[in-house]
């Protein structure tokens, strides 16, 4: 029974639980168990919040047994919260150890809004280091390994919550997306993530990688479950200012649609730039067949041009560097975290340079070094000005191309997942996995991964990125449903589904 | 001294300095804002608390945590603006300014930079009835740092200090930084310019009620620049910026002592230092600030936390409509209201009894009366006491009922300083100490009479005196009757009562 609770989804639980067929502590225990059962061989997990976890079950069941309506669609369902998100009371470490040891005091926004709505917190994943990288091989505490292919990279920096998902270990996930971490991670383990509109989530409580650039997502294993988490995470917070006082994105009336009624009369754009060089052939196969499973399903597709895309990564990898730099210069070891060298003769300066060269990672250090580069006097024009002027040609290729199409579509990530140490010490090629999801990074505008099949040369899956225009979340999330029903018909089921069973305990 | 002993001791006489070079001023002024709470965050502003009791994950910098605007904040800067004649951003930003130091939680300062609230304007202030114009080049919003003390130094710097102490109540307390273009053309009056135009400034910035501007518990902080160059030259010297100068008075003294420190170095050909000096209240004089290597790179950008600020002009010209008179306006207004000399006017500023004879007359009582007894009999009573005019114990409405006493007739002045007395004792308010001090003027005729009589029996050559047409004579006549009724009789009264009883005219 338990090993059958974790391959339900979020809403099969969530309704599971509020009919009473289940109880919110056994489904919580199911996810523990398998997490218990497979994480030392996956590593999604930097830390479990057991006990914790069973009180906000056992909570629901109590409210459910007074006769309470349930809090929200998810009430009862558990979730992986990536480790860059904090949560009162548990540790928090942003893959680093810099912060190895802190608790944070208080809860993010994100996090309020899921307990406020009975998601149970099963625990915190793992990522790269300050959620740089698109592999999770950067974080402190050891890799986490792609549950198709344990010998493979999750993605990055979301790495820990796309295999959570991938391996059954939860069936909800949040993670955070700077340039591509939850659409990357997502495609290279055949699950579903989104990146919403920029200020459509609160950041508030979301340790800061690149704040112009950054923004909370749902993830999960159907665009059903995404779209329901979506909804419970998002919406206007007066804590963070760049959040957009706008209503919340029906998305999940949007998915219903798209499963009823499909893509008919919808103009589906294909970004010319984004497929060809530096794509896998596996993965340009999948991608085609996903755009001719649209049309059949009565979109009309364009082609459209984007010219600056080709500049985009150069430009993020100057605003991206600049804006860490910055954000990461708290970590100083005078009100938290690692102390390194306070050996009761060293100045206050020399305990920060110390702590920092002793608990920053290579990737971290390298882009910290870029960013302070990139703002220094003389320079700053040259690098980040010109980047932000390269940012709104990308707007404004984004704005053009909306005008012929209601959603674009490109491969999310332009290989399928790679060997663990394969890239490792070239960060340029690293860099190149987010060739397709920085543009939409940099424009600011929703975007998601579903999985568009397996490819045929690796046997792992791939991912359909699908963007809309700001504020545009309920039309992607409609093409996005309408896709998943056209390949679960056609497959008989989906592609996490698909995922090998973990042989348990084993490596 | 001789001018060669001066110079040996490192300074120039003024004098001789100012002859020889004209000194250039910038004044950078830090004002703290009296909003509730702080720049970006809930935590409350109050000065003295615990060390680090108004903190939050904000204003700590915790992982995660963000900042949010205080418009509170934002509308204090525009009115700051508005009164220094500046124009008012329709589109501003903050900045993230960079630097690593242990007082400031995010190693960061969010700070207006190159786009800052206001811009562009001026503040007027009179020197010896002199009008000099100080151009301001700006108003911008920033943080201010948390405190750090320094435990174990000789001097309570961080030079040799052992350990030190951070306490971040005060990290992201609202602050405006009001800058001047540089100061030209005021030669020897140089160093009274620079405190006019604090003291003008601290007077504004009060009158808007944006700040409490105590400079003793910072909140109102100057930075001097000095730079000086050769009489005529119209390029300017390299400047050196004065901190810790944290009295109106201290503003003038360290202008002055920069300005002769600088000229006995340039007379004997050495190049001023760029450089940051700390004032020394104790001397009066300035020594050099932690000296940097390398020019300091803040690598600003652009805050990407925070939305740009766009104020409505509705809301500006609202904030426009609601600033109160400006205090050199209302004063000279006052002055002319109440009949006063430049000379009286300035004593009565110099006492800080300007706003209490004002409120003595809101309540009643004329403008000579009200000025004089708080300009004399009060200002006795604080320096006996040794207490500021507005910490005595007696309010301006209990005052004007005192002096409406005297105006209607029941006291006398000197009963009047009685009962003053007795409301200072806290015995309560005026009618109060009359009635438990039974204090009033005599009204009695009779009794008068009488003692009038007693008087001139017991003076019969002074009677006399009178009697032959020596009117000044009467005087002695009226003290006595007065130190009979122990001053509860109206000396004018009595003097009316004894002519009229030796039967002559006054």
């Amino acid at each position: 029974m338990t090993a059958e609770l974790t391959r339900l989804g979020a809403s099969a639980l969530a309704e599971a639980i509020a009919s009473g067929q289940s109880s919110a502590e056994e489904v919580t225990r199911a996810h523990l168990d398998r997490i218990e059962a497979v994480d030392e061989a996956v590593h999604a997990f930097l830390h479990v919040s057991t006990e914790s976890a069973l009180d906000q079950a056992r909570a629901v069941d109590r409210a459910r047994a007074l006769g309470d309506a349930p809090v929200s669609r998810l009430a009862g369902v558990p979730l992986a919260l990536k480790d860059i998100v904090v949560q009162a009371g548990v540790p928090a470490t942003a893959g680093s150890k810099i912060l190895e040891g802190w608790i944070p005091p208080y809860d993010a926004t994100v996090t309020r809004r899921l307990v406020e709505a009975g998601v149970v917190i099963l625990g915190k994943t793992n990522l790269d280091e300050f959620a740089m990288g698109s592999s999770t091989e950067n974080s402190a505490y050891g890799p986490t390994r792609n549950p198709w292919d344990l010998s493979r990279i999750p993605g990055g920096s979301g790495g820990g919550s796309a295999a959570a998902l991938a391996a059954f270990e939860a069936p909800l996930a949040i993670g955070t997306d700077t340039g591509g971490s939850i659409r990357q991670p997502a495609a290279v383990t055949g699950t579903v993530g989104t990146k919403p509109t920029y200020g459509g989530v609160s950041r508030y409580g979301v340790i800061a990688l690149a704040s112009s650039l950054d923004q909370v997502g749902p993830c999960a294993r159907t665009v059903l479950d995404t779209a329901l988490l979506h909804e419970v995470i998002a919406g206007h917070d007066p804590l963070d200012s760049t959040s957009i006082p706008q209503p919340v994105p029906l998305v999940v009336d949007a998915v219903r649609r798209g499963q009823a009624d499909g893509v008919a009369g919808m103009r589906i754009g294909v970004v010319s730039q984004l497929r060809g060089k530096g794509y896998q052939a596996g993965v340009l196969e999948s991608f085609d067949a996903a755009v001719a499973t649209l049309a059949a399903a009565g979109a009309d597709i364009v082609e459209v041009d984007c010219p600056h895309f080709e500049y985009a990564l150069a430009a993020y990898y100057l605003i991206l560097p600049s804006e860490c730099s910055s954000n990461l210069a708290r970590f100083d070891a005078m009100r938290y975290g690692l102390r390194v060298g306070d050996d009761g003769t060293a100045s206050a300066e020399e305990v920060m340079s110390r702590t920092r060269g002793a608990g920053f990672g290579a990737e971290v250090k390298r882009r910290i070094i870029l960013g302070t580069y990139a703002l220094s006097a003389g320079y700053y024009d040259a690098y980040y000005g010109s980047a932000q002027k390269v940012r709104t040609l990308i707007k404004q290729d984004f704005e053009k191309a909306f005008t012929a199409a209601d959603v674009l579509v490109s491969p999310a990530s332009p290989v399928t997942a790679f060997a663990i140490g394969e890239k490792v010490n070239d960060p340029l090629a690293m860099y190149l996995n987010d060739l397709a999801t920085i543009p939409g990074s940099l424009a600011g505008i929703p975007a998601m991964s579903v999985p568009s099949g397996i490819a045929s040369d690796t046997g792992l899956p791939v991912g359909l990125q699908i963007m809309g225009p700001a504020l545009g979340e309920e039309r992607i999330y409609r093409v996005a449903a309408a896709f998943e029903s056209a390949y679960v018909a056609a497959h008989h089921r989906s592609v996490p589904d698909a995922a090998p069973e973990l042989e348990v305990g084993v490596r | 001294m001789t001018t060669a002993q001066t110079l040996a001791a490192g300074l120039m006489d003024y004098d001789e300095a100012i002859q020889t070079y004209d000194p250039v001023l910038g004044l950078e002024v830090h004002v703290e804002l009296g909003t509730v709470t702080k720049m970006f965050c809930g935590c409350p502003t109050d000065f003295g608390a615990e060390p680090n009791t108004q903190i939050c994950p904000i204003c700590l910098a915790l992982p995660g945590a963000m900042p949010a605007v205080n418009r509170t904040a934002v509308e204090y800067a525009i009115r700051i603006g508005l009164a220094l004649n500046c124009e008012i951003a329709s589109w501003c930003r903050f900045a993230r300014k960079n630097y690593f130091y242990p007082d400031m939680p995010k190693n960061f300062q969010t700070s207006q930079y190159d786009e800052p609230i206001a811009t562009n304007g001026y503040l007027d202030v009179k020197i010896d009835g002199q009008t000099v114009r100080v151009d301001i080049e700006r108003a911008h919003m920033e943080e201010d740092t948390g405190k750090s003390t320094h435990v174990g130094g000789a001097t309570g710097r961080i030079h040799g200090a052992e350990y030190s102490l951070l306490d971040y109540n005060r990290a992201g307390v609202p602050l405006v930084e009001i800058v001047t273009k540089p100061i030209v053309g005021t030669k020897a009056l140089a160093p009274q310019v620079a405190r006019a135009y604090v003291t003008a400034l601290r007077d504004l910035l009060s009158s808007l009620g944006v700040s409490d501007v105590r400079m003793d518990q910072g909140s109102l902080r100057c930075d001097a620049n000095v730079s000086l160059t050769p009489a005529g030259n119209p390029l300017f010297g390299t400047r050196t910026e004065t901190k810790n100068v944290n009295s109106l008075r201290s503003v003038e003294r360290a202008v002055r002592y920069e300005i002769t420190r600088q000229a006995a170095l340039l007379a004997t050909g050495t190049r001023i230092v760029q450089e940051t000096r700390h004032f020394d209240e104790t001397t009066g004089t300035t020594s050099p600030g932690r000296s940097k290597e390398t020019a300091e790179d803040y690598r600003y950008f652009p805050e990407p936390d925070l939305v740009p600020l766009a104020p409505e002009r509705e809301w500006v010209e609202a904030i426009r409509a609601s600033l109160p008179e400006l205090p050199w306006i209302r004063r000279a207004r006052m002055q002319a209201d109440w009949g006063l000399t430049d000379l009286q006017m300035r004593d009565l500023l110099a006492s800080d009894a300007v706003d209490l004879v004002a409120a003595t007359v809101d309540a009643g009582a004329s403008p000579a009366e009200a000025t004089s007894w708080w300009s004399s009999y009060l200002g006795q009573q604080a320096n006996v006491r040794g207490v500021a005019l507005n910490e005595l114990p007696i309010t301006p409405a209990q005052l004007a009922a005192v002096i409406a006493k005297v105006v209607d007739g029941p006291l006398n002045t000197k009963i009047a300083r009685q009962v003053v007395d007795g409301v200072l004792a806290g015995e309560g308010e005026p009618d109060e100490v009359i009635a438990a001090r039974g204090l009033a003027v005599m009204s009695d005729d009779g009794a008068l009479h009488a003692a009038v009589d007693e008087a001139l029996a017991a003076q019969p050559a002074v009677a006399d005196k009178i009697r032959s047409g020596k009117l000044q004579a009467v005087g002695a006549i009226v003290g006595a009757v007065m130190k009979a009724t122990r001053g509860q009789a109206d000396a004018a009264k009595v003097r009316q009562l004894v002519l009229s009883t030796l039967g002559v005219e006054g």
